[in-house]
């Protein structure tokens, strides 16, 4: 993977991956073909062999660094573990994404925290907020922090290895009784974002609630969603990142691959499982399982994904 | 007209132990919403006019409670509370800002 940076369309992009690592909690994302695949959990020795070509990215959520309670009295401590697990990579990503709560309460401290921690990756990150980042009274500190360069509510885009990334923001305006929320004005936005984009573009849309509807009941959906889909219907092959729900869930329609990641900090239940989607408190020896990893493995010029549930424990 | 009607009395005492709990009685002026499993209880909350209502986020998550230009409180951390003292009659639909499919409703009369 050395020496393949941003932009880099690598030589080998048509050659099938064999295989790259997972990341503890995180979940390594590598483009080869023009195609995000989510790869399997391999041994590392196996991974240091498997040198790929094309890009790789990694992407994490849900540190909510601050919070202490029964679930996980130390979330900075697993978001820590989480780090240490990329850093020990065979191979180094080109740089990562965070789908949002990177603090539990907005508190200037979570976020010193989290970015002390998160930074000794050494990777860029680009992030996107979760609702739990825009707590504080005049909500600057995640703005302060991230939000440069950035439009609205901190919406962009950029482009690497060839992949058109967009990072949306659908945690502010939520209506009563509602669920996630774009809004026409970054609708607008994607729209002109995405003119004259050549429709064999990868594109890979981030946010923090999931953009499709996973369970509306515990408002794990986006209300909007539906018409940034359409705006990226044309394209070839597009995958959908989202954070939230504190596991790994996945569908794949037509080109377009949804994935939620797991979080760093805590569990939550399976839709319906419980009565409500707080923190789930389990067996401290089981917790490290339940943050573990899953992986989705994108068969090349294959819409059909093949899922792989590895718990880093157990 | 001073001897007290015990039959009467009785009655009256009946018809408020009969009263559902979620409505406000004429002396309370002080009521309370728990956020537990991210729903407010009681939804519904009949009170009369200055009633102060206290929101209590029994939850591990934090919780608002806003009510379109009435009023909105800060994130309410675990055991964290709010209060509003309700100055007018009136239907006043709430709910969370940041999980918007909790919804409650205070009716003042």
């Amino acid at each position: 993977m050395s020496g393949h940076d941003h932009g880099d369309d690598g030589v080998s992009r048509r050659k099938v991956l064999e295989c790259m690592t997972w990341a503890g909690t995180g979940v390594l994302w590598t483009i080869t073909g023009g195609v995000p695949r989510s790869l399997g959990i391999i041994d590392s020795a196996e991974a240091a062999t498997a040198a790929a070509p094309g890009m790789t990215f990694l992407q994490i959520s849900d540190s909510h660094v601050g919070f202490d309670k029964p679930a996980n009295p130390n979330a900075l401590g697993t978001l820590e573990e989480a780090v240490n697990k990329i850093n020990a990579m065979p191979a180094k990503p080109s740089f990562m994404i965070h789908t949002g709560d990177i603090t539990h309460l907005s508190k200037a401290s979570e976020f010193d925290n989290a970015e002390r921690i998160i930074s000794q990756s050494k990777l860029d990150v680009h992030y996107v907020p979760g609702e739990h980042d825009f707590l504080d009274e005049e909500v600057k500190f995640y703005r302060d922090r991230y939000g440069r360069g950035t439009k609205g509510a901190g919406w962009y885009s950029f482009d690497a290895g060839g992949v058109h990334f967009v990072g949306l923001v659908n945690v502010v305006d939520l209506k009563a009784g509602g669920l996630g929320n774009l809004g026409t004005e970054q609708l607008a936005w994607l729209e002109d974002d995405l003119r004259g984009k050549s429709k064999s573009t990868p594109v890979v849309l981030f946010a923090h609630i999931p953009l499709w509807t996973v369970y509306p009941e515990w408002g794990w959906g986006t209300d909007d969603g539906g018409r940034a889909l359409e705006l990226v219907k044309g394209f070839g092959s597009v995958t959908v990142l989202n954070g939230h729900i504190h596991q790994v869930m996945q569908k794949v329609e037509g080109n377009v691959t949804f994935h939620t990641a797991r979080s760093t900090a805590f569990p939550q239940p399976a839709p319906g499982s419980a009565p409500s989607p707080g923190p789930m408190k389990v067996e401290d020896a089981k917790l490290r399982s339940m943050l573990g990893v899953a992986s989705i493995n994108f068969k090349q010029n294959e819409q059909r994904l093949a899922i792989i549930d590895t718990p880093l424990q157990g | 007209m001073k001897t007290i009607n015990r039959r009467d009395f009785s009655v009256a005492v009946a018809a408020a132990i009969l009263l559902p709990v979620t409505t406000a009685r004429a002396d309370d002026t002080n009521m309370e919403v728990h956020i537990d499993n991210f729903v407010f209880q009681p939804a519904e909350l009949k009170i009369k006019v200055g009633t102060t209502v206290t929101w209590t986020n029994r939850d591990d998550i934090p919780h608002t409670v806003v009510s379109a230009g009435k009023f909105r409180s800060k994130a309410l951390d675990t055991d964290d509370k709010f209060s509003f003292t309700f100055t007018d009659a009136g239907d006043y639909k709430y709910f969370c800002s940041l999980h918007p499919h909790m919804t409650g409703m205070i009716k003042v009369e």
